[in-house]
């Protein structure tokens, strides 16, 4: 599977350069187009034996400035009504908050689209499949997101499924995207992943082997999802205000919000 | 030879003109203000450090002493903030040495802008001076191109706008010293919380012409909440492929050992776990 590709996304913080000087009236001027904005926040996914915790603070940003405390970045795809009655999927979009509303609605309607003509929920592998080629139908003009996909697959297991803003797709154990994902990332590998990390009563030196990493349970992932989201606050500054999390089990799906710091 | 090193000048730009860039300096993103009221003037501080979106340090210091009558704040790169009130400091005791008098805000403002001026902006230190010297109580803002103003209450930094909202509304005259610490508190707490360059804690300084009083910390209102996971590794977790123990009188042949107890062992204790 290709990687997931890094895309930089436009910041509106303060950088050094050497400014051109200032042509003189009558010289040609450049005008620029910017269809995109970085609204910050980050998101993170992960799956276990029977469940997949999702997760994202609600601050969305731009430049120094909040534009609220509480925009989610968790959607429920399909179900009834619009609270989404037993929706079963969950989709998380971080980066370009407008690009990311608009890909949630395409894709609430495919999930939606799906029952109607087949008669039966879309699986979590067809929809993320589905997700992809709609990312990358818009290879030339993208959707300025990393989304995160989860739910539950046909055995019964947890699944996430995380993407680059073009396409490129994979599943996974867990997850981390957008301004905090350089934080928390590497802090997954080794609390999930259990990435170097030896079995203490292996032998010394080169003989010392991995620790290998079983699925957690419930409570064990939603305390390092908190402690995630709580050290990120502490260290970015685009991440704060509440963490929003849905816990998707073969009965449902489940929301909790807790707030996060303010500052 | 005295002043700044300019020797890699010409290295710098012909770098940066095959595209490498400046290399990213420690902003203090900050909010930072000051007020004038009967008897005294207050100035107050968050404690956020940026680099970037990246908080560098989030409870560093940004009131700095000129002299034990007059401090300053400061905003912008935080090196040369701290670089160039050091400066200003030291040359302020040489001249009130000289002088045999109590230094001047005047005069503390008039050697930063004229400092500030001939570097023509590239020290990037925005500061509000405040301090009591035999003429009165005072208060200015100096900004890195080396203009001033000064005024009743002022604001600088990226949450200037919040905290100027706060003066505007609830300022007025002949404030107690209560009332213009509280004062300035909202207003640096509003640049905490709505500015996303300041944040952490306030710090409060207060100056009158019989003493200064520093509130280092004077509102705490983002302390960390407890971890909900332990996360202290067994030992043996790293693997070690050889051990060598070097003991304390093995190092005393190559350098001095010398073990430090007590309060001045630790100098500001950095929050960490456990």
């Amino acid at each position: 599977m290709a990687s997931i590709s890094s895309f930089a996304m436009p910041s509106e913080a303060p950088t050094y350069s050497f400014a051109a000087a200032q042509s003189a009236s009558g010289q040609p001027r450049q005008h620029g187009f910017y269809p995109y904005t970085d609204n910050g926040g980050s998101t993170l996914g992960i799956s276990g034996d029977s469940f997949t915790i999702l997760a994202g603070d609600t601050r969305s940003t731009s430049g120094y400035n909040i534009n609220t405390r509480y925009a989610p970045k968790l959607f429920k795809l399909g179900g009834s009504g619009p609270n989404h009655e037993g929706s079963k999927i969950v989709l998380s979009v971080v980066g370009f908050a407008a690009d990311g509303n608009a890909l949630q609605e395409r894709l609430d309607t495919i999930v939606k689209m799906y029952k109607y003509q087949h008669g039966k929920d879309i699986s979590v592998h067809a929809c993320a499949q589905r997700l992809s080629h709609i990312l990358y139908n818009k290879r030339f003009f993208p959707y300025y997101v990393h989304a995160i996909l989860g739910g539950i697959d046909e055995e019964g297991k947890g699944a996430l499924y995380s993407y680059d803003p073009v396409g490129s797709y994979e599943r996974e154990q867990c997850r981390a995207a957008g301004a905090a994902a350089s934080l928390i990332m590497p802090f997954l590998d080794n609390q999930v992943n259990l990435k170097n990390q030896y079995d203490p009563n292996s032998g010394p030196g080169l003989e010392k082997v991995q620790r290998v990493p079983k699925p957690l349970d419930r409570t064990t992932v939603e305390e390092i999802v908190r402690d995630a989201f709580t050290s990120a606050v502490e260290r970015h500054i685009e991440v704060g205000d509440g963490l929003q999390m849905m816990i998707i089990t073969k009965d449902g799906i489940e929301e909790v919000y807790t707030p996060l710091k303010q500052d | 030879m005295p002043g700044f090193d300019f020797s890699n000048h010409n290295r710098n730009i012909a770098l940066h003109a095959r595209g490498v860039p400046l290399p990213k300096a420690t902003s203090t993103g900050t909010t930072i203000v000051g007020a004038l009221y009967n008897g005294g003037v207050v100035i107050a501080a968050d404690t956020r450090a940026t680099s970037g979106p990246i908080v560098a340090d989030k409870n560093c210091e940004k009131l700095h002493y000129i002299s034990p009558q007059i401090w300053c704040a400061g905003a912008g790169t935080a090196a040369d903030t701290e670089f160039t009130t050091a400066l200003i400091s030291s040359n302020l005791e040489l001249h009130a040495l000289s002088t045999g008098r109590k230094p001047r805000v005047v005069t503390v403002m008039t050697m930063l802008k004229q400092h500030l001026f001939r570097y023509q902006g590239h020290i990037g230190a925005y500061l509000v001076v405040a301090g009591c010297d035999p003429t009165g109580s005072h208060l200015f803002t100096v900004h890195a191109h080396g203009s001033t103003d000064k005024l009743p209450y002022v604001t600088m930094g990226s949450g200037s706008l919040a905290a100027m909202s706060v003066f505007e509304t609830q300022w007025k005259r002949d404030m107690t010293r209560d009332e213009a610490v509280k004062l300035c508190a909202d207003a640096i707490q509003a640049g905490i919380f709505n500015d996303l360059g300041s944040g952490s804690n306030v710090d409060v300084c207060v100056i009158t012409p019989e003493k200064t009083e520093l509130m280092r910390n004077y509102i705490t209102p983002n302390q960390r909440e407890k971890k909900m996971r332990d996360y202290k590794f067994a030992r043996g977790t790293t693997a070690v492929l050889n051990e060598k123990i070097i003991t304390k009188e093995e190092i005393s042949k190559y350098v001095v050992v010398e073990d430090v107890t007590g309060e001045q062992a630790v100098g500001e204790k950095m929050e960490v776990d456990q």
